[in-house]
């Protein structure tokens, strides 16, 4: 079963007219393979601001090679007028740039999709009558359009030019986008990007192949919208969150995320450190926190391993902090450019001792903005670390969403207002209050934070009532919390067969799962987790209006045949009718594994 | 919130300083630092309020429950890069470190290595004992060879750190090495490391009675030891002059460092370079400037224009 709403809206093409025919479409997925340095990236960036500045709905999907250059790269751009919330299972365009681009991606081409190749490099199989067709020489065509140098850099951009013709994009706006892209380089660099565009646009199709697109108009309001990858998103929802010092270390995909504040933090009067190791990094945020400021740091799967010892001491302390995790797969260096959601034990359980701490998940590349927000309001409202588990796959998609409302905008203060002489920063009947240094202590005697164990006035005690009570304590302000989180919303009706529940990116293809399963007239609904520690109450009550659970994550099954939130949930709720759905290999769900699963659930 | 808020600051007296009774063991050299340290405060008339000590783990460590003063007891090895989230976000504050040699050279070596070239405002007092004292006699990187410990009963055969060489090659900006016996050089140590701008170091020899009895007695005058000042240029275009120790001078430095030991005390080295948080002030006042002082809201409004 294929996805792909072109699928069933495509022309006959047996059809005898010679006559170019024009096609309405709802969406499409359209899948460049190439190599790194082709700029692959590039128009798939170009072509997803463009989407998201028509109103479009747009999503990407990327493969980076680990390799700085060369190596082969793929960017695929789902863009559509409806909701679009998976990159898409299969492709409907591919775009190949070489024999290998060809060779490995054609099996992501559905059938009756259409292979745009290269003629200089690529040899197609021609008898596989699945799939349509359509070479253009691109290398010597851009060659030949930029003034017959041997180099044939821009045919990236005459490619762009050819889809902006094929699927009657907005020439203007993207025009318009490719000058500010090129805005600060030489000029010559726009001149070649502008003829090679040219070239690409006025490139006749014509006999070989005689369609055309174009897109159902978005419905977006696209003035409020604007166009980023999640990692992005994310740093800047810090920002809007009023957080300004923090420190880290380089590790992909968290790295565009620490170069993004190192940048911009200066602009808001704050410091971010590139620290020699994770362990400094953390070490560094924590002392900005116990300075009285919320602190950020972040790494990815590798890097939050060597932070635990410090995140121990953050909750043992009651600092506030948020610690960012973009996963990727492991164990150890893993598949550093391959999404997974294997880190969800270590965020929760990770580190020696009882050390409750909170973790949240976005879902989409707009959630990575608001639950940045939502991590600094939990961390300065219940001095706690926060640990926002975020993915490879989020981190670099670019998606298009309304631009966010900046009247919330939190300016940070720092309290070092003078301190009573009953002053006690762990309280038994009240909120952790911590008094930074700077602040008086009207009583003369001043706080030392410890992480050994401690009491209510922080002095260090190995009384055993005490580790008792204070344990207590640290596990039930986080308990306060889960009860005052709202409860998750359902996705479909509040009754049927199944109810699939998700955490993180897998959100836009278990959403997209059950649109299409409801439309078969299945009874399939969907929770998913935002706050996936503590979780917040009312799943339960979901619960009881349906048969079976199906917990899908992208980690393995393990021992015990049940995937990392699969088994929290079953320690937590102890139904047996909790299944599980995992998978591990580097790539995000597809919507019709899920579909799969669903009906094997009921087996 | 506040029930007084003096006009005038009150004096800073040693008194106000002490805390609880210190839990070393009787005559752990360890009392003199601390003692050095409150005189140094009392002297200087730093902020009460200012005052940050912060530790990793060890017996030497255990400072900051020592001071009165705003404080933090980290975990083992980590207490600089800590300290520099301290003063880089809190410019306004006295941030003093505290360690061992095992914290400060062994588990924490690279961080101090990474302090050291990154150069924070900061002062950091390494009392070093040769022997990791809170684990109860171990060897340390400082230990010397044939230390017999628990874990070298035969005697230490890895070749020892020496911590003056280190921290002249990380690049820090103020090095000096004094002696726990000797409160008035341990003194006059302190108050120029605390006002040296930047990252600036303090070895204090500093004995464990219980596990390294006698280690430092032959910098001990009163142990019938020797205690041999560095002696630094007065630029007094003398004769002698020529012949005495450029503070200036990594070469210098590196010369009295490979002195035998008890060797030499006094300031190693020091080099007047931007510390980091200068630097990174700079960097904030440029984009403040260039920004034209636009607000959070402003900013990201700008931002968020760009990515339509
Ligand atoms: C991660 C970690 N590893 C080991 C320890 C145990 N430990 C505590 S203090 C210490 C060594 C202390 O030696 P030193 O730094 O020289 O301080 P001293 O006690 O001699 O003053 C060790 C190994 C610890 N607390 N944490
Ligand atoms: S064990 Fe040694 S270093 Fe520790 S307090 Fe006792 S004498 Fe001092
Ligand atoms: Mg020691």
């Amino acid at each position: 079963m294929s996805s792909s709403p072109i699928a069933d809206q495509k022309p006959s093409t047996t059809d005898a007219t010679t006559s170019e025919r024009k096609e309405d479409i709802n969406n499409a997925v359209i899948r460049l393979a190439g190599n790194s340095q082709d700029g692959i990236q590039t128009i798939g960036g170009l072509l997803a601001r463009l989407a998201g500045r028509s109103a479009q709905e747009v999503m990407t999907y990327m493969t980076i090679p680990s390799t700085i250059s060369g190596g082969a790269s793929i960017f695929q751009v789902r863009i559509g007028s409806g909701e679009v919330l998976s990159p898409g299972d299969d492709a409907d365009f591919l775009i190949a740039f070489y024999q290998d681009s060809y060779e490995n991606h054609i099996s992501t081409l559905r059938e009756d999709g259409v292979c745009l190749y290269d003629t200089d490099h690529v040899e197609p199989d021609l008898t596989d009558s699945r799939v349509t067709f359509v070479g253009v020489p691109m290398t010597s065509t851009t060659i030949e359009a930029i003034g017959g140098s041997a180099r044939d850099r821009g045919k990236n951009i005459f490619v762009l030019g050819l889809l902006t013709n094929l699927f009657d994009l907005q020439r203007e706006k993207l025009v318009h986008i490719i000058e500010t892209q090129f805005k600060n380089k030489h000029e010559s660099v726009l001149r070649n990007a502008m003829l090679a565009f040219d070239a690409g646009y006025a490139y006749q199709l014509g006999d070989i192949f005689n369609r055309s697109y174009e897109f159902h108009p978005g419905e977006a309001d696209s003035e409020e919208r604007i166009t980023t990858d999640g990692n992005t998103a994310l740093t800047y929802g810090l920002l809007a969150a009023g957080v300004r010092y923090g420190a880290g270390y380089p590790i992909t995909p968290w790295s565009s995320i620490m170069e993004q504040l190192r940048s911009e933090l200066p602009k808001y009067g704050g410091i971010f450190v590139q620290s020699e190791d994770e362990l400094a990094a953390i070490s560094t945020a924590i002392g900005c926190a116990y300075s009285g400021h919320l602190a950020v740091t972040g790494s990815s799967g590798p890097g939050l391993s060597l932070k635990m010892e410090a995140l121990g001491y953050a909750s043992m302390a009651e600092l506030p902090l948020i610690v960012i995790n973009v996963q990727r797969g492991g164990p150890s260096t893993g598949l550093p450019t391959s999404v997974e959601q294997s880190d969800l034990m270590q965020a929760i359980y990770g580190s020696h001792g009882d050390t409750p701490r909170v973790i949240l998940a976005p879902k989409d590349v707009e959630d990575c903005y608001y639950i940045a927000i939502e991590a600094a309001r939990i961390a300065r409202e219940f001095s706690t670390p926060v640990v926002i588990l975020t993915d490879q796959a989020l981190s670099s998609r670019i998606e298009a969403f309304a631009e966010p409302d900046l009247s919330g905008v939190v300016t940070p203060e720092l309290d070092i207002e003078p301190r009573d002489e009953d002053f006690k920063p762990y309280p038994f009947d009240a909120q952790t209050n911590h008094a930074p240094p700077g602040t008086k202590m009207s009583g003369g005697k001043y706080p030392v934070v410890t992480g050994l164990e401690h009491d209510e006035w922080g002095h260090p005690s190995s009384n055993p009532e005490i580790h008792q009570k204070m344990t207590d304590r640290r596990r039930d302000k986080l308990k306060r919390l889960a009860t005052s989180l709202p409860s998750p919303e359902i996705h479909g009706a509040e009754e049927g067969e199944v109810l699939l529940i998700g955490w993180g990116s897998t959100w836009g293809p278990i959403r997209e799962a059950v649109n299409a399963a409801r439309g078969n007239g299945q009874g399939v609904s969907a929770i998913h987790l935002r706050h996936i520690h503590p979780m917040p109450e009312g799943i339960d009550k979901i619960m009881e209006g349906f048969n079976r659970f199906l917990v899908i994550e992208m980690n393995d099954e393990g021992m015990y045949g049940y995937g990392q939130l699969a088994t929290l949930l079953r320690a937590r709720y102890a139904n047996p009718k909790i299944q599980s759905l995992t998978k591990c290999d580097g790539i995000g769900f597809k919507i019709r594994e899920i579909i799969a699963a669903i009906e094997k659930s009921g087996n | 919130m506040s029930t007084a808020a003096p006009a005038e600051p009150e004096k800073l007296t040693k008194k106000a300083l002490i805390s609880d009774h210190p839990t070393w063991c009787p005559a752990c050299g360890d009392f003199a630092v601390l003692a050095a340290f409150f005189k140094v405060l009392e002297k200087l008339q730093i902020p009460h309020e200012k005052i940050c000590t912060v530790a990793g783990i060890g017996c030497a460590s255990r400072f900051p429950y020592f001071v009165n003063s705003h404080g933090l007891h980290y975990i083992h090895g980590r207490v600089l890069p800590l300290a520099m989230g301290i003063s880089l976000s809190r410019p306004d504050l006295h941030v003093f470190a505290f360690g061992g040699d095992g914290d400060g050279f062994s588990i924490g070596g690279n961080h101090l290595e990474h302090c050291a070239r990154k150069n924070p405002n900061l002062t950091y007092i390494i009392m070093d004992n040769f022997v990791y004292g809170l684990t109860k006699k171990q060897t340390s990187p400082t230990s010397p060879l044939g230390f017999k410990s628990k874990t070298d009963p035969g005697g230490a055969i890895d070749q020892p750190v020496n911590p003056m060489k280190k921290l002249i090659s990380s690049s820090a900006s103020f090095i000096a090495r004094t002696h726990a016996a000797q409160v008035k050089h341990m003194m006059e140590m302190f108050e120029r490391a605390i006002k040296h701008p930047g990252f600036s170091v303090v070895e204090v020899l500093s004995e464990c009675v219980i596990f390294y009895k006698g280690a430092f007695d032959d910098g001990n005058p009163r142990k019938g030891g020797e205690f041999e000042l560095i002696e630094e240029k007065a630029w007094d275009d003398t004769p002698e002059d020529d012949a005495r120790h450029d503070v200036t001078s990594e070469a210098d430095a590196y010369a009295i460092a490979d002195i035998q030991y008890p060797g030499k005390f006094g300031v190693f080295y020091q080099n007047e370079r931007p510390s980091k948080n200068t630097l990174e002030q700079q960097g904030i006042d440029a984009s403040r400037e260039k920004c034209a002082g636009a607000d959070a809201r402003d900013l990201l409004k700008k931002r968020f224009a760009l990515m339509k």
